[in-house]
């Protein structure tokens, strides 16, 4: 009796469109929050898209956004995998991306093909670290890592912010003092003109290349076999013999250095130094981006252009309507992507059905 | 006589199967009736459509002779219809009275009147002897008296028809043969019981009639009295069916898998296995009968390295195999089908040629270093899918949509491709349908002329008596009975099960 599929009903499409569905149905509902404030979302929405996606600057900003948020939704969605919710990702990027500016103003006249590597691994093991110290409450000890999280990011902030005020910074300042001149990763507009004064940076590379490990990792190596069956059963994966403690640990160790890498952006290719403050939450935007993307390494690439593009967006349309209304959308992205699974599959059922039906009578 | 319930034309699609197609079931006043067919026939659809769970595609419903429209449980309790589903729907905190009266409460100056309650009960109980008792909560009882609960539940609303749905599935063999009097006396005090099984002695045991469904279409309505098992299994599966297993009779070889004195106290302190000694020899299966939760789990556990031995220890082909972990054990010769497929033995999310490489996933074959040989995890899963029949024959196809018996020739193919000395089979036909059960049957009765060695625990007798070269009994973490064959009658393993005979420990040794 097996019937022959239809194609929207592969789970495949259907990852695919609902994150659409959930996209265009907030942008719809964000229109309705701008009549309210008395603006044309016609002319809103345009400004918003010509301005970021129009012009090569605006462009370079919205890469530039984009980067972190690649970095921290792979970080979420790796643990997810796993079994893991991990809301640590903004205490592992800030620990990550001091660690690569501490680095950096200690090694001075170190050639760039050590140094920048250098301050690369010095972020993934100040992001890993913080990674590790969960997963390792969570294995041992069953500590849930959703509380151990939120705490080591209050205790993430706390020291950095001690760090950059008290030990660590240029005098009257709260940032360190810049990283060696080699350690610098370049600007695109070092290369490339028409993204000149835009701050995005090869760093963009270094995402790309995690989100093509991620994948890989996941999806074709045993290590990501494994992960897999413990995030899906893990009284499954104790009977095949694989260790639900060590690949706890694991996942977060490697989500952790992952989000580490924030660093290679903002420290390594925009300001070089760490600065108080320079994440404006951006762990938290990364569950956003990995939910998002399905915890999916390529969806997640997407799901950050989209994000990074309302952050970079919620700035040239400020004038036309409070830059608030950028946050409701983003918010309201992130509900209808939860809340349209299932709305979106009992639409699919129903049209199917009335398909069956039509065809049997 | 007239009918209690008719069923006429009923059709039911879900988004991509027709779950009952055109089916026309008829169930005389005050009868049994029996409705049979595989798993995913369409018994329980069909059921759930008359109980109001779901609305039909098409098809009249008339109960007592009337025409009616039911369109929730709402609608077919006030028409006297009560179901005792599967999974039982009680609130285990609550006490047996609270449980019995939710939902329709009698109430005096708008507070619960229990006093009246009781006494109605009671009353009621007494007239069934469905003894139970109302002040313990549900969540200290046992099944066999939560399924009672259940059907004095369903009487206190007054049903005149009451529908079970695989009734026998969670009890013991002098648990059945109680429900089965109440049964009896529900039925001379002129209800209507349909009984929804795929056991088909239950079935000549009980019903008057027995109707057949197989893939959504009732294929056959018979006279209890005018049919035998051979021909309903016939009829359920479509093709002529084995009931009883063939199997040569054959001289085990040395010992393989050895347990001694084995004991496992755990976190609470409680003693769940005492000093359990037994011994499976090659080429031979030693079943181990038990009601449930009589240490067979920890046993098995034990021998697949998922927990450790408080004393005592494990060897197989003379080497020590308690404390090592599952990985060690897997590899020194062990397969194992685990006793819940979906908690343990799958990753139903997965697909299937990813289930089958579970444990498996470390082997060179499979993966090395740095990657999965994808290719090879492939013609593993096609060659397996093949020589198993396997449905659908699809490698990539959710381990989730694979029915019960499927999902469970996924396990034992990948148990099997182990090449193990050892088979471990915990329930391995649970919940799975007749065609999968004499598949399963066969390969493990295969596996032993081969040369393994099979340790088969199960809680269905029939598996155990027809499978089995010599029987172990395990009562309260011992082994309280071996017998050294298979021809033992069922009613003196049920006394042995159920502790009645024989307390002290005995050793399943000496093959």
């Amino acid at each position: 009796m097996a019937e022959k599929r239809h194609w929207l009903e592969h789970p495949a499409t259907q990852n695919f469109l609902i994150p659409i569905f959930a996209v265009v149905l907030s942008f719809a509902v964000g229109a309705i929050f701008i009549l309210i404030v008395g603006q044309n979302p016609f002319e809103v929405y345009s400004v918003l898209f010509s301005q970021t996606l129009g012009t090569s600057y605006g462009v370079g900003q919205l890469l530039f956004k984009t980067t972190p948020l690649i970095f921290a939704g792979l970080s979420v969605a790796l643990c997810f995998k796993a079994g893991l919710f991990n809301i640590g990702a903004e205490g592992q990027l800030q620990i990550g991306a001091f660690m690569t500016a501490l680095v950096g103003m200690y090694t001075v006249g170190v050639p760039a093909f050590i140094e920048i590597p250098l301050l690369v691994l010095a972020g993934m093991v100040g992001g890993g670290v913080w990674g590790f110290i969960p997963g390792y409450l969570k294995a041992k000890t069953g500590a849930h890592e959703v509380i151990n999280t939120i705490m080591l990011n209050f205790v993430a902030a706390a020291l950095v912010s001690f760090f950059v005020t008290n030990l660590f910074n240029v005098p009257a300042t709260v940032h360190t003092p810049s990283i060696a001149p080699t350690g610098r990763i370049p600007r695109f507009d070092a290369v490339f003109s028409g993204f000149e004064g835009s701050p995005v940076n090869f760093s963009i590379i270094i995402a790309l290349l995690a989100a093509l490990f991620v994948w890989y990792y996941i999806d074709r190596t045993r290590y990501g076999y494994e992960l897999r069956v413990v995030g899906l059963n893990s009284k499954a994966a104790e009977y095949g013999g694989i260790s639900v403690s060590k690949n706890i640990i694991l996942s977060m160790t490697i989500g952790g250095a992952i989000a580490g890498l924030v660093g290679t952006n903002y420290v390594m290719g925009y300001k070089y130094y760490f600065e108080e403050g320079f994440s404006t939450g951006t762990g938290f935007m990364g569950i956003a981006v990995a939910l998002l993307g399905n915890n999916n390494p390529f969806g997640v690439i997407l799901a950050a252009l989209l994000f990074g593009m309302l952050e970079y967006g919620g700035l040239v349309i400020n004038t036309m309507v409070p830059k608030e209304l950028v946050s409701i959308l983003q918010a309201i992205v992130i509900i209808f992507v939860i809340s349209s699974n299932k709305i979106f599959r009992k639409i699919l059922v129903n049209f199917l059905k009335k398909r069956t039906l039509s065809i049997n009578d | 006589m007239p009918y209690a319930i008719e069923l006429l034309s009923i059709t039911k699609r879900f988004a991509r199967t027709i779950a009952n197609d055109n089916v026309t079931l008829r169930v005389e006043s005050g009868s049994i009736h029996a409705l049979v067919g595989e798993n995913g026939a369409g018994k329980t659809t069909l059921m759930e459509t008359l109980y109001g769970l779901y609305q039909p595609d098409s098809g009249r419903i008339r109960i007592q002779e009337k025409n009616v429209s039911i369109k929730s449980p709402h609608d077919s309790i006030r028409l006297g219809i009560g179901m005792v589903h599967q999974h039982f729907m009680l609130v285990p905190p609550l006490t047996v009275l609270e449980n019995i009266v939710l939902g329709s409460e009698t109430t005096r100056y708008s507070l619960l009147d229990l006093k009246k309650t009781t006494t109605e009960i009671a009353e009621l109980a007494g007239r069934f002897s469905l003894s139970v008792p109302l002040d313990e909560k549900v969540e200290n009882i046992g099944v066999g008296i939560q399924q009672r609960v259940e059907i004095l539940k369903a009487i206190y609303r007054k049903a005149d028809i009451l529908v079970l749905d695989e009734p026998t599935a969670v009890l013991t063999p002098q648990e059945s043969i109680q429900l089965f009097r109440i049964l009896s006396e529900l039925k001379e005090e002129g209800k209507t019981i349909v009984l929804i099984t795929h056991k088909l002695n239950e079935v000549m045991e009980i019903s008057d009639r027995v109707s057949v469904m197989r893939k959504g279409k009732i294929v056959g309505e018979v006279e209890t009295a005018k049919t035998n098992p051979q021909e309903l299994a016939q009829m359920m599966v479509g093709r002529p069916v084995l009931l009883r297993v063939e199997k040569a009779e054959k001289k085990a070889g040395d010992p393989v898998l050895t347990v001694n004195d084995l004991t496992y106290v755990d976190r609470r302190g409680i003693s769940l296995l005492k000093n359990v000694s037994l011994e499976v020899g090659s080429g031979e299966i030693l079943g181990i009968a038990g009601v449930e939760g009589n240490g067979q789990s920890q046993l098995v556990e034990c021998i697949a390295g998922l927990i450790r031995p408080s004393a005592g220890f494990i060897t197989l082909d003379g080497i020590k195999i308690s404390g090592l972990g599952p990985r060690e054990v897997f590899a020194r010769g062990l397969a194992h089908v685990p006793e819940d497929r979906i908690k343990r033995g799958l990753v139903v999310e997965m697909d299937v040629k990813e289930n089958l490489i579970l444990g498996l996933h470390n082997q060179p074959q499979f993966s090395s270093r740095l990657s999965m040989n994808r290719k090879s995890i492939n013609d593993n899963a096609k060659l397996l899918i093949t020589r198993y029949d396997i449905r659908p024959m699809d490698p990539d196809a959710h381990a989730r949509g694979l029915s019960g018996g499927n999902q469970q020739k996924v396990i034992i193919a990948r148990e099997l491709s182990r090449n193990a000395q050892v088979i471990v089979a915990s329930q391995p036909t649970r919940g799975v349908d007749i065609g999968g059960i004499e598949f399963i049957h066969r390969t493990l009765v295969e596996a032993r002329d081969a040369g393994k060695a099979v340790l088969l625990v199960s809680a269905d007798l029939n598996e155990i008596l027809s499978l089995s070269d010599r029987i172990a009994v395990m009562y309260d973490g011992k082994i309280v009975k071996l017998f050294p064959d298979s021809k033992v009658e069922e009613s003196e393993l049920g006394l042995y099960m159920t502790g009645s005979k024989g307390n002290s420990q005995e050793k399943a040794l000496g093959i």
